[in-house]
């Protein structure tokens, strides 16, 4: 097995259904380690579906639930990241993305930005995340920020900075507007512009995996790519449907990519940080 | 404008996928539709039958005696086009036992009357034919409060809902409804010589350009009218969207105990689907 195959889950979750999205989880690690791919991304809240509401509470899970035992057991065999609604021994809950691996949860990434405008809900029910770390996946350093995470350029400059080669983004990102320009939505252009540009400024990979499927009539509407450290793409689902995407990640390109580009080298974290203290004493936000 | 003009092939994509996949999701395989003879149930069968297969769509056409022969040939012509089921159901006899009580009633009580006889009929053919009722409003008549509340607003689901009436219309051309159709005034047909726009006085292509800059882009009125629009008629619209908001929602429910059903008692539709 090549531990540098990866796939991307563009999967369409049961809308509160932990059992039968658990089965689709399983099914789907089945046909990735048969893909001969060493982890497998699933999207934002892939166990649970996103537009719970008032379901949250019904679907959270402790990080010892004997679902992620399941999980964790399949984790022996390829590693996964996938989305839970996690419930904290404070009874908080969270907007959760694990990285299992080896039978273990190797990192828990808590969504830090809560969409609540426009189509999104999520301060209502759910609690903010506070830490962007890094961690050491099988395919390098890697970090996950969770859709709206990617979304504030802060977060994944933290990430950079702490080490980051890898930018793992499950999402779960409803279509709007803009349906006049072409085969996508307005916000789906954005997102791609994102991703190139991430991976480009950060000199890393971007995993983003997105669902599929509709939710109360939201459109969930997919087009997972893989963002090579140079900011071209390497693989890229269709809109809309259910796919399996799968990419050969070369970290030696982010060492490439960064010899070309040394952008990280030039950081001024002193600057930056001054800076910020400035902005910060002189009563901006 | 170019933000009104769609790609329709890929709207067409997601409607027909939305229309799939939540027909299925409530354990169903088949719609039902009124068909009118007008441009949006036009559409909305079209949609259907792209999604679900003709024989998987039932129209039911039901026209009232003072309906016109022109509507009737008209939804006769999408049906035969699009090989799908249909039946005729006259109206007139229900219609007309109930107001022989009330004589005295006027066009507005009758065609709200029409609008709700033909909801019970499609109603009842969901449950007969184990079908979903496909809704047939569009953005702007349901902005606008042009509708009968619980008649043709009344739906299982609804793929026109967020197309604004010109958006439809590209849409239908685009599917390959018949000119005859897509070109001629649309009317509501509740009464002899109805049509929208004449009733509404504006035309759609107007205020779909009002709509979509006060709705979608949430321009404020001095920006609309700046953008050159005519401010008694911007204000016109905003009216209709305001008295008509009660039409867009659950009836009021008197807020009385710890949890109260769609305030904080909040759950999607889909729930464990």
């Amino acid at each position: 097995m090549n531990r540098y195959t990866i796939a991307l889950a563009q999967m369409n979750p049961v809308l509160g259904d932990l059992e039968r999205n658990l089965a689709l989880h399983e099914k789907t690690a089945e046909e990735a380690i048969g893909r001969g791919t060493g982890l497998l991304i699933c999207p934002e809240l892939s166990l649970t579906g996103y537009f719970l509401k008032d379901i949250v509470s019904s679907v959270a899970i402790p990080l010892t639930s004997p679902i992620l035992g399941r999980l964790r057991d399949v984790s022996r065999r390829i590693d996964l990241v996938v989305g839970l609604v996690e419930e904290s021994p404070e009874h908080l809950f969270y907007n959760t993305a694990l990285y299992l691996s080896n039978g273990e949860i190797r990192h828990v990434h808590r969504k830090v930005y809560l969409p609540t405008y426009g189509i999104f809900d999520e301060q209502r029910y759910l609690a903010e995340g506070s830490r962007i770390r890094t961690f050491q996946a099988n395919i390098g350093r890697s970090a996950i920020l969770i859709c709206e995470d990617m979304w504030h350029p802060s977060a994944a400059w933290v990430a950079s900075l702490d080490g980051m080669e890898i930018l793992i983004s499950p999402s779960a990102s409803p279509g709007r507007g803009g349906l006049e320009d072409g085969q996508s939505f307005a916000n789906a252009r954005a997102w791609e512009t994102i991703n190139r540009a991430y991976a480009q400024l950060f000199t890393c990979y971007v995993l983003y995996a997105n669902r599929v499927g509709y939710e109360d009539g939201a459109c969930f509407w997919g087009g997972s790519e893989v963002i090579a450290p140079s900011g071209e793409p390497v693989a890229k689902a269709e809109y809309l449907s259910e796919q399996l995407l799968v990419a050969k990640i070369d970290p030696a390109e982010v060492r490439r990519a960064r010899m070309a580009n040394p952008l990280l080298r030039d950081e001024r974290l002193d600057v930056t940080f001054r800076e910020l203290e400035r902005v910060q004493r002189e009563g901006g936000r | 404008m170019t933000g009104l003009s769609l790609h329709c092939e890929f709207v067409q994509k997601i409607l027909t996928g939305f229309i799939v996949n939540e027909v299925r999701k409530a354990g169903f395989s088949r719609v039902v539709v009124g068909l009118s003879g007008g441009v949006d149930s036009a559409l909305s069968a079209y949609l259907g039958a792209k999604a679900l297969g003709p024989t998987n769509v039932w129209a039911l056409l039901m026209p009232y005696t003072t309906s016109s022969p022109e509507s009737r040939e008209h939804a006769e012509l999408a049906v035969k086009q699009l090989g799908i089921q249909s039946d005729v159901i006259d109206i007139t006899p229900m219609v007309d036992t109930y107001f022989e009580r009330f004589p005295e009633a006027d066009h507005v009580r009758r065609g709200n009357k029409m609008a709700r006889e033909r909801m019970t009929i499609l109603f009842d053919h969901s449950a007969h034919l184990k079908a979903l009722v496909l809704g047939t409003s569009n953005k702007t008549e349901l902005l606008l409060g042009y509708g009968t509340l619980y008649g043709d607003m009344a739906s299982a689901i609804n793929p026109l809902g967020d197309l604004y009436k010109t958006q439809v219309r590209q849409l239908a051309r685009h599917m390959g409804i018949p000119d005859t159709i897509l070109q001629k005034a649309p009317s509501g047909d509740l009464w002899v010589g109805q049509t929208d726009e004449g009733e509404l006085g504006f035309t759609y292509e107007e205020v779909d350009r009002v709509l979509y800059l006060m709705i979608d882009r949430r321009y404020e009125i001095p920006e609309i009218v700046a953008a050159g629009f005519d401010e008694r008629f911007v204000r016109a619209v905003l009216a209709k969207i305001r008295s008509s908001q009660y039409k867009r929602r659950l009836p009021l429910i008197a807020k009385i105990s710890a949890r109260t059903i769609d305030r904080d008692f909040r759950y999607p539709r889909d729930w464990g689907k």
